[in-house]
C-alpha cells in the first residue's frame, strides 16, 4: 500500500514537473493539475497511511485515521480546482487575443499600444 | 477576549460582497465605500498597534477553540506593523485609483481591492501555517484579478505567466506543508516552535526537507533571484494602482520569512542550522546586484520600477539573513521605506504615461504636467537608490552597519555600496532621457495636449513621498519600535504561551495525539 501510493505521488510529480517545464499554456497547465493531483495525495498520506479506519472517534472504536489531512485536502482541492478553472480563462484570453500560447516572452512581441483601452 | 483582532480581516470580507452585489451598477458608490473601509481599516490597525506596542500579544481564538485544535490570528508587534503599513499604502493606491479613472476601465475593481486586503492582512495576522496558505491563496485570486484588470493582450499575456508562477509556487507550499504534518503533527506556528525542538537528531530528514521547502515558498513571494521571474513582466504590465499594492506582496514572503525562521526554525536550532548564511544570504546578495543591474538595463520605465523593487527586496533579505536583532531591525525599517518608495515610482510612473505613447526610454515630447512629475520622481528615485538624505539611504546605512561584525561583511558592503552606485546611474539614465531630452523634440503639428493629471493623483503620490519624507525626520523613533519588534521576535516565549496556553474549547486535551 505504501509503495503504491508512494510511486503514484512520485510519477504524477515527475509527469507534472515535465509537462510544467514546456512552452505553451495547455501542457503548462495539464502539469500544474498533475501536480495538484500528487500534492493532494501527497497531504492525504501525511496522517499516515491507514486503511478502513473511521475519521470520527467513538467509544468502542480503537483503530482511526486522522481527520485533520481529510480537511485540510478538501480546502486544497477547491482552491486548486477553482485556479485551474481561472488559469484556463485567463490562458484562453491571451490565446484569442494575441494569437500565441507561449507562456515564456516572445522577443519580438509587437507594442499594440492597447495598454488599459480595451 | 478581543475582537478587534479579527475586524481587519472581517471588515473587508463584508465590504467586498457587498460593493460587488449591492453597488455593483455605481461606481461612486463602490468609491466612496471602499475609501471609508480603507479609513476605518487604518484607525483599527492603528488601535492594534497602540494596544501592542508595550509588548502585548494579542490572540483570537474562531470559535473558542484552543490553540492546536482550532485556528487563531495573533497579533504581536511585528504583525500589527505590516498590517498598519498595509492599510496605509492602501488608502494612497486607492485615492489614485480614483483619481486616474484606473478604476473605471474593467469590472469589480474595489471588490478585488478589498478581497486582495483580506488576504494581505490575514497573512500578516494568523498563527497557523496552513491558515497563512490559506491567506496566502486569498489574495492570490484577488491579485489575479486585478492584475488583469482592464484587459489588453499584453497584459493577460503577463498575467498568464503570473498565475502559473504562483499555482507552482502553492503547490510547493502544500508539499511542505504535508511534509511539516507528516513530521510534527501540528500546522499551528507556536505549537509548531514547540514540536520541532524535540525531534531527535537522527530523524531530521523530514523536517529539513520541509524547511527548505518553505523557504523555497516564501523566497518565490519575496522574488528573490532565481526565483523572481515572475515579478517584471506582471508588475509592469499590471495597471499601476495595482502594481502599487502589489509592492507589499512581495513584503508578504519576507514577513513569512521572518515569522516563520525566528520563530519555528530559528538560526540556533541544529536542524536547519546554515540555512540562512549558506543559502539566503548569497541569493539575496544576487537579486540585490541582478535587481540593480536591471535598473540601469531596463529599456521601459514600468520595467525598471519592477527591477528596483527586486533589488530592495534583496536588500531587505540581506538584512533578515544576517538573522541578528539588529539586522531585523534595520530590515523592517527598509520594508517601510521600499514598500513606501516602490508604491510611489510604480504611480510616478503612471502619471509620466500622461501624453507619451508608451513608456520606453526614448525621447518623446513633453509629457502634461511635466514640472510636478519630474520632481516626484527625482525625490522617489534618491529613495529608491539610496542617496541621502530620504530615507533609503538611512535605511541602507542601518543594514550595513548591522552586517559590520560579521564575516561576511566585505561581500556585505561592497555589493550593497556597488548596487547603489548601478541603481543611481539607471535612474539618472532613465530621469534625463523622460523629462530634460523631451525639451529637445518638437511635439508633432497635430498632436492634442493630453490632459494633465488630476490633482488628486497628485495628492495621492506627493502623501507617499511626505510619509516617506516622514520615515526619514523620525527614523530614529521608527528604528527604536522596530529594533523592539525584533528584540520580541528573539523571545518567543510569550508569544508560544500566549498561544497555547490561553484556555478555550478542548483546552484540556485527552491523552489521544497525533
Amino acid at each position: 500500500m505504501e509503495l503504491l501510493i508512494a510511486s503514484a505521488i512520485g510519477i504524477l510529480t515527475a509527469a507534472g514537473i515535465y509537462l510544467v517545464l514546456r512552452l505553451r499554456t495547455f501542457p503548462v497547465i495539464l502539469g500544474i493539475s498533475l501536480l495538484t493531483y500528487a500534492v493532494n495525495v501527497f497531504l492525504f498520506t501525511s496522517g499516515r497511511v491507514t486503511v478502513g479506519a473511521p475519521p470520527v472517534l467513538r467509544d468502542d472504536i480503537t483503530t482511526y485515521t486522522d481527520p485533520l489531512p481529510q480537511a485540510l485536502v478538501l480546502t486544497a482541492i477547491v482552491i486548486s480546482f477553482g485556479m485551474t478553472a481561472v488559469v484556463v480563462m485567463i490562458g484562453l484570453g491571451a490565446f484569442l487575443g494575441s494569437d500565441d500560447d507561449h507562456v515564456d516572452d516572445r522577443p519580438a512581441l509587437p507594442d499594440d499600444g492597447s495598454e488599459g483601452t480595451s | 477576549m478581543t475582537h478587534w483582532l479579527v475586524a481587519p480581516v472581517v471588515l473587508p470580507a463584508i465590504l467586498a460582497p457587498f460593493i460587488l452585489l449591492a453597488a455593483r451598477y455605481h461606481i461612486g458608490i463602490q468609491r466612496v465605500f471602499s475609501v471609508v473601509g480603507v479609513l476605518i481599516l487604518i484607525m483599527i490597525s492603528a488601535g492594534l498597534v497602540w494596544t501592542t506596542a508595550d509588548g502585548t500579544i494579542m490572540l483570537y481564538q474562531l470559535g473558542d477553540w484552543a490553540a492546536p485544535f482550532g485556528i487563531v490570528l495573533v497579533g504581536d508587534r511585528l504583525s500589527t506593523m505590516m498590517v498598519l503599513l498595509t492599510v496605509v499604502l492602501a488608502l494612497f493606491v486607492l485615492l489614485y485609483a480614483i483619481s486616474s479613472g484606473w478604476d473605471e476601465r474593467g469590472n469589480h475593481f474595489h471588490a478585488l481591492f478589498q478581497f486582495q486586503l483580506m488576504g494581505i492582512l490575514g497573512a500578516f495576522l494568523t498563527g497557523d501555517l496552513f491558515n497563512l496558505f490559506v491567506f496566502f491563496e486569498v489574495l492570490l485570486i484577488a491579485s489575479y484579478g486585478l492584475m488583469i484588470h482592464a484587459g489588453g493582450n499584453a497584459r493577460l499575456q503577463a498575467g498568464v505567466q503570473y498565475v502559473l508562477f504562483n499555482l507552482i509556487g502553492s503547490t510547493l507550499f502544500l508539499f511542505a506543508l504535508g511534509a511539516i504534518y507528516a513530521e510534527t503533527g501540528t500546522l499551528n506556528m507556536a505549537d509548531l516552535a514547540n514540536r520541532v525542538t524535540l525531534i531527535g537528531p537522527e530523524e531530521t530528514v523530514g523536517i529539513r526537507v520541509a524547511a527548505v521547502l518553505l523557504l523555497l515558498v516564501f523566497a518565490i513571494k519575496a522574488a528573490l533571484v532565481p526565483l523572481h521571474f515572475w515579478l517584471p513582466s506582471s508588475y509592469a504590465e499590471a495597471p499601476a494602482p495595482v502594481a502599487a499594492l502589489f509592492a507589499i506582496m512581495t513584503k508578504v514572503g519576507a514577513y513569512a520569512i521572518i515569522r516563520v525562521y525566528t520563530m519555528i526554525f530559528p538560526p540556533e536550532l541544529a536542524v536547519t542550522s546554515g540555512l540562512h548564511t549558506t543559502w539566503l544570504l548569497p541569493t539575496a546578495l544576487l537579486s540585490l546586484t541582478i535587481g540593480m543591474t536591471g535598473v540601469l538595463a531596463a529599456k521601459k520605465l514600468d520595467r525598471l520600477v519592477a527591477f528596483s523593487i527586486i533589488g530592495s527586496m534583496g536588500m531587505v533579505i540581506v538584512s533578515i539573513a544576517l538573522f541578528t536583532p539588529e539586522g531585523i531591525a534595520a530590515a523592517l525599517y527598509y520594508i517601510v521605506h521600499s514598500t513606501l518608495a516602490g508604491a510611489a515610482l510604480f504611480l510616478i510612473a503612471d502619471l509620466v504615461r500622461a501624453g507619451r505613447k508608451n513608456l520606453e526610454l526614448t525621447p518623446q515630447p513633453p509629457i502634461a504636467g511635466a514640472t510636478i512629475t519630474a520632481g516626484l520622481y527625482f525625490t522617489g528615485a534618491i529613495a529608491m537608490a539610496g542617496l541621502p538624505p530620504l530615507s533609503g539611504f538611512l535605511g541602507k546605512l542601518l543594514v550595513l552597519d548591522a552586517a559590520y561584525d560579521t564575516n561576511l561583511m566585505v561581500w556585505i558592503w561592497v555589493i550593497v555600496l556597488g548596487s547603489s552606485l548601478i541603481s543611481i546611474v539607471g535612474f539618472a539614465r532613465a530621469g534625463s532621457v523622460l523629462f530634460w531630452k523631451a525639451a529637445s523634440v518638437e511635439p508633432p503639428e497635430d498632436a492634442a495636449a493630453a490632459p494633465a493629471p488630476a490633482t488628486l493623483s497628485y495628492v495621492a503620490v506627493g502623501g507617499l513621498v511626505t510619509l516617506l519624507a516622514a520615515h526619514t525626520v523620525f527614523a530614529g523613533q521608527v528604528h527604536g519600535y522596530t529594533t523592539q519588534v525584533a528584540a520580541q521576535l528573539f523571545e518567543p516565549a510569550p508569544y508560544i504561551s500566549t498561544v497555547v496556553e490561553t484556555p478555550g474549547k478542548l483546552s484540556k486535551p485527552s491523552t489521544e495525539d497525533h
